[in-house]
């Protein structure tokens, strides 16, 4: 109780609901989230059982039209899926993917950038090189020589069942080192700071103080570059899924949702492509403003100069 | 023959920094041809003595002296290049961080800014805590609360504040706390490197008797860094003066004022402000302070001195000692050439 | 010797977004020509805020709320941008703590010499030059026509405070801020720089006002002090009877601080607590929580800067003898700390 009392109090809070685009962008970001991730509840339809999906409701318009169904708001895709409950979906699949490579990118990234800036030396130097050579390759090139690689190497069959963790490992590896440089820079600031060296005069070991003294203090800025980089993980995975190497038509996230929407665009459903397309920047923009908010409120010398 | 080794004994210690940084940067094109350059800093050189059981032994100088590098080589935070360190007669400047354990809880460190030495995520029951569990795993929690609350209560913080953070304390009560963490383990013997420097002087007033007082309750020894030269007048058993990395004079408190022998020691007294006293002469130093990455051959003073000669440009001095306790290290009162 | 220049309740505040902190409160001194003044105080005790708000330095949301401060005969507040501009780098001028913030690091010392003689009045390049080799002359910097064509990281930290003199003193100002001059320097260049300053304001009569808490360096240096605590002037007048025999409790305080006035290894004089901070300043007089001799009076009523009889400082203190009628006092227990402090103080 007190705890939330304390967050109440905060001036984290304080700065929040005073700056009305960051509730926006959270309030925007929280109905998606809650909306993706409840989709079998709130989902009017389920699009992955397709005993329920009849191929005579394909490419049904949205509500307004005359020739609309009511039992599909906003209009069904080419195979006859309701719209709504595609993108909810969708985009649980995308967020899912987001967070989960962030979180491998995250794990790889702090663990490596922590170890090369405490030991420094050679050791260092090795890391840091391996994460410039990996920077200088694009995310997309090495996705797309992956992915073209799974689904050769295993057919498609079974690449839609792996689909998911693969997409995860894919981005989480390409974008490691933006964590590990990250995470190295102020290990290094923090390295020399005395509350290390009254640790090592304790006689802690290494490990001890790198995870439970340095790490705390760096976590601030690797905040920060998070928000930016589920933002973009998602972003890859959408483009990934448009040219045909992310997730299956059968299992869609919001960029194959979008790919699958683009063949029948100039047959007049552009619905079945636009309204993903909406969704995914409303997604992207309600985390980069939230990001945004984030980073000047927790290091107000980036813009006050 | 058995030497006094008192408590802490430091013998010829060299500590040298490389700071050319990687190999790409240390290559350079001199004449037409690639040369490989290292640049070191040599902020400790030979330097040598003895500390006693239960004294404080002041180390002054000016900012790049190696004072602090001396403090951190001796606490074993840098591996010192060559030279020995004893501790009660033991040799503890190889031993492996394993090997350095118990020693680590007989010497402890205090540091200089208040800001930096405590870890701004931990609390300062955890900041306490942490050296006491370390070092004896098997104390009960009540036993360790009750550590805390009363070191805590020593150093002047209350003990119902062991739950906050560190910014939510002044910078005299901070360094209170770093004092407390330091006495967590019950140390012997304390490596204090500026502790007052960055307080203002009534609080320093405040840190300072709780140092002396700290010292008469636990019969601690301290090695006190510091280039304030009052303070160091006020609390040392004795003083070592430090110059450019090298021990140039180290004698008793009352000795080292009343008598100052090295030409840079009677520089430095000259320059402290004299409250409510006539102004007095300052002796003022020729040239310019060289840096430790070039030094000086000889005598490393020789080139702001004026008994300098030719011998000080080429010999280096040994530290002597005097019929006086005074240890020096200067040809110029070796062969009595110091008198103006 | 002419005023120079005279401050008179200068009040200045830090605008919150509903209320303001005041950071000087009612602060008056003035500055003869070619006098040397320290102003004294810990950190937070508003002495930086009061040298930078004599040449409007104070950056926002700070403000100048009440006062005058009367330069060679001008009234400086209220002064738009533009003229104090032509007040502020020509006839005061300021030394900080870090000469880095005075010296560009990629321009030569020479360079940054002449246009800021350029900047102040219509000079040709030889000319100025010539004046900036004269003023690294009149610092004791060697063979300044070299070190002219030298970037400031070039010089050690003695050589570049001295730098910074010599470009404060191109336009021949009337009056120096002196911000901590010394603070980051060894002692031993410390001691130099003072005897430079020292030296630079006999030889042309130039004010200085030297804002440091090192109560050694401004007995050292100045004529007369000011010692500030939370936001106001505690006691004021020379120097040397001050130093030696100060009346304030809390200037008395930070004298007996000093390690070097009683035998060593003997406990420190020590003032309990801390300066409060600008939020939370006590009613009354703001020095009362940490006084050993605070009375009733003192919680409630802000003691006013009198002279205090048969000395030449003055002190904003209740219990300074003669001040107050027996009934302000209260309790017996406060009555005889007062007969203690007025043993102390002559009558």
């Amino acid at each position: 109780m007190t705890r939330i009392k304390q967050f109440f109090n905060s001036f984290f809070f304080y700065r929040f609901i005073r700056d009305p685009v960051a509730i926006g962008s959270f309030i925007v970001l929280a109905v998606l989230f809650i909306s993706g991730f409840g989709a079998p509840v709130i989902a009017p339809h389920n699009p992955y059982d397709t005993t329920t999906i009849d191929i005579m409701d394909s490419e049904l318009p949205p509500f307004w039209y005359p020739d609309s169904d009511s039992r599909f708001l906003l209009g069904t895709d080419s195979q006859g899926r309701d719209m709504l409950s595609t993108m909810l979906y969708g985009m649980r699949v995308s967020i899912f993917i987001g967070l989960g490579a962030v979180t491998l990118q995250a794990f790889l990234g702090i663990t490596i950038g922590l170890i090369a800036g405490y030991k420094g030396g050679r050791f260092e130097a090795f890391l840091m090189r391996v994460a410039d050579v990996q920077l200088s390759f694009s995310t997309y090139m090495v996705a797309i020589f992956f992915g073209a690689l799974f689904q050769a190497a295993f057919g498609m069959g079974l690449y839609e069942n792996f689909a998911i963790p693969m997409l995860i490992f894919i981005i989480g590896f390409a974008e490691w080192p933006q964590y590990a440089r990250t995470v190295r820079a102020s290990v290094l600031g923090e390295k020399k700071k005395e509350y290390v060296e009254a640790a090592r005069v304790i006689g802690l070991p290494s490990r001890r103080i790198m995870w439970n003294h340095i790490l705390p203090n760096t976590l601030t800025p690797v905040l920060v570059i998070s928000t930016v980089q589920v933002a973009n993980a998602i972003m890859s995975e959408a483009a990934l899924s448009f040219i045909g190497l992310g997730m299956p038509v059968t299992r869609p996230s919001l960029g194959s949702l979008i790919k699958a929407g683009f063949d029948f665009i100039f047959s007049g459903s552009w619905w079945i492509t636009l309204f993903p397309g909406i969704m995914l920047v409303i997604l992207i923009l309600s985390i980069n403003l939230l990001g945004d908010w984030l980073r000047d409120f927790l290091n107000p010398k980036l813009y006050k100069g | 023959m058995k030497r006094d080794r008192g408590l802490l004994s430091v013998e010829n210690l060299v500590k040298h920094f490389d700071i050319s940084g990687g190999l790409l940067d240390q290559l350079s094109f001199d004449k037409g041809r690639l040369i490989r350059k290292q640049t070191t800093v040599k902020a400790v050189n030979n330097v040598s003595f003895t500390i006693q059981a239960g004294e404080t032994l002041s180390v002054v100088g000016e900012s790049g002296c190696g004072k602090s590098t001396l403090a951190r080589t001796i606490m074993g935070l840098y591996p010192p290049d060559s030279g020995r360190i004893y501790y009660q007669s033991e040799r503890i400047d190889h031993l492996s961080s394993h090997q350095m354990l118990p020693y680590r809880a007989k010497m402890q460190m205090i540091f200089q800014d208040p800001y930096a030495s405590l870890n701004p995520r931990k609390t300062v029951r955890q900041t306490l805590e942490e050296p006491l569990t370390f070092h004896h795993r098997n104390l009960s929690p009540g036993r360790v609360k009750e550590k805390v609350a009363e070191v805590m209560t020593q150093v002047g913080v209350a003990p119902q504040w062991a739950g906050r953070y560190p910014h939510e304390f002044s910078g005299g009560q901070r360094q209170r706390i770093s004092i407390a963490r330091a006495l967590m383990v019950d140390p012997e013997f304390i490596v204090a490197d500026e502790p007052v420097s960055a307080l203002d002087v009534s609080i320093q007033a405040q840190i300072l008797n709780l140092l002396m007082n700290a010292q008469k309750k636990r019969g601690l020894t301290y090695l006190f860094i510091t280039h304030d030269l009052s303070v160091v007048a006020h609390i040392s058993t004795r003083v070592a003066v430090m110059y450019l990395g090298t021990l140039c004079e180290l004698a008793p408190r009352a000795e080292l004022y009343a008598a100052p022998r090295h030409p840079y020691t009677r520089a430095l007294l000259s320059a402290i402000p004299k409250l409510g006293r006539k102004k007095q002469k300052h002796i003022r130093l020729s040239g310019e302070v060289p840096t430790p990455i070039h030094l000086p051959g000889g005598c490393v003073f020789h080139g702001r001195c004026q008994y300098a000669d030719d011998r000080c440009h080429r010999e280096i001095p040994e530290l002597k000692r005097l019929s006086t306790g005074t240890y020096v290290a200067c040809h110029a009162v070796e062969e009595g050439r110091n008198q103006p | 010797m002419g005023q120079l220049l005279a401050v008179k309740d200068l009040t200045v505040k830090f605008a919150l977004r509903r209320s303001s902190l005041t950071a000087v409160n009612n602060v008056s001194f003035s500055l003869s020509r070619g006098e040397r003044m320290g102003l004294v105080g810990e950190s937070g005790a508003g002495k930086s805020v009061t040298g930078f708000s004599l040449i409007n330095l104070i950056s926002k949301p700070g403000y100048i709320d009440t006062g005058s401060i009367l330069f060679e005969g001008r009234e400086l507040t209220g002064l738009s941008d533009e003229e104090i501009r032509q007040i502020r780098g020509n006839r005061i001028t300021m030394i900080f703590q870090d000469p880095m913030m005075t010296l560009n690091p990629v321009l030569t010392i020479g360079t940054q010499m002449v246009e800021t003689l350029k900047a102040h009045g219509n000079i040709s390049t030889r000319k100025a030059e010539a004046v900036a080799i004269d003023k690294l002359r009149l610092v004791q910097i060697p063979s300044p026509e070299k070190r002219l064509r030298q970037y400031p990281h070039e010089f050690s930290g003695g050589m570049r405070q001295r730098i910074v003199i010599a470009i404060a003193l191109l336009t021949e100002p009337a009056l120096i801020i002196a911000d901590e001059p010394t603070t980051a320097l060894d002692v031993t260049i410390q001691a130099e720089i003072m005897d430079l300053l020292i030296t630079l304001c006999d030889l042309s009569k130039m004010g200085l006002i030297l804002i440091t808490h090192d109560l050694g360096v401004v007995s050292e240096v100045t004529e007369k002090i000011a010692v500030m605590y939370a936001g106001k002037i505690v006691e004021s007048g020379p120097t040397r009877s001050i130093i030696s025999d100060p009346s304030h409790p809390y200037t008395k305080g930070l004298v007996k601080a000093i390690p070097g006035n009683i035998p060593p290894g003997e406990p420190l004089h020590q003032i309990p607590g801390m300066m409060p901070t600008l939020t939370d300043i006590p009613a009354g007089c703001s020095f009362h929580p940490r006084c050993e001799y605070a009375g009733n009076i003192c919680t409630t009523q802000i003691p006013d800067l009198a002279p205090v009889p048969s000395r030449q400082s003055n002190v904003a203190c209740h219990m300074i003898s003669g001040r107050l009628a027996p009934s302000d006092i209260g309790s017996a227990a406060r009555r005889k700390r007062q007969t203690a402090i007025a043993e102390e103080l002559p009558a």
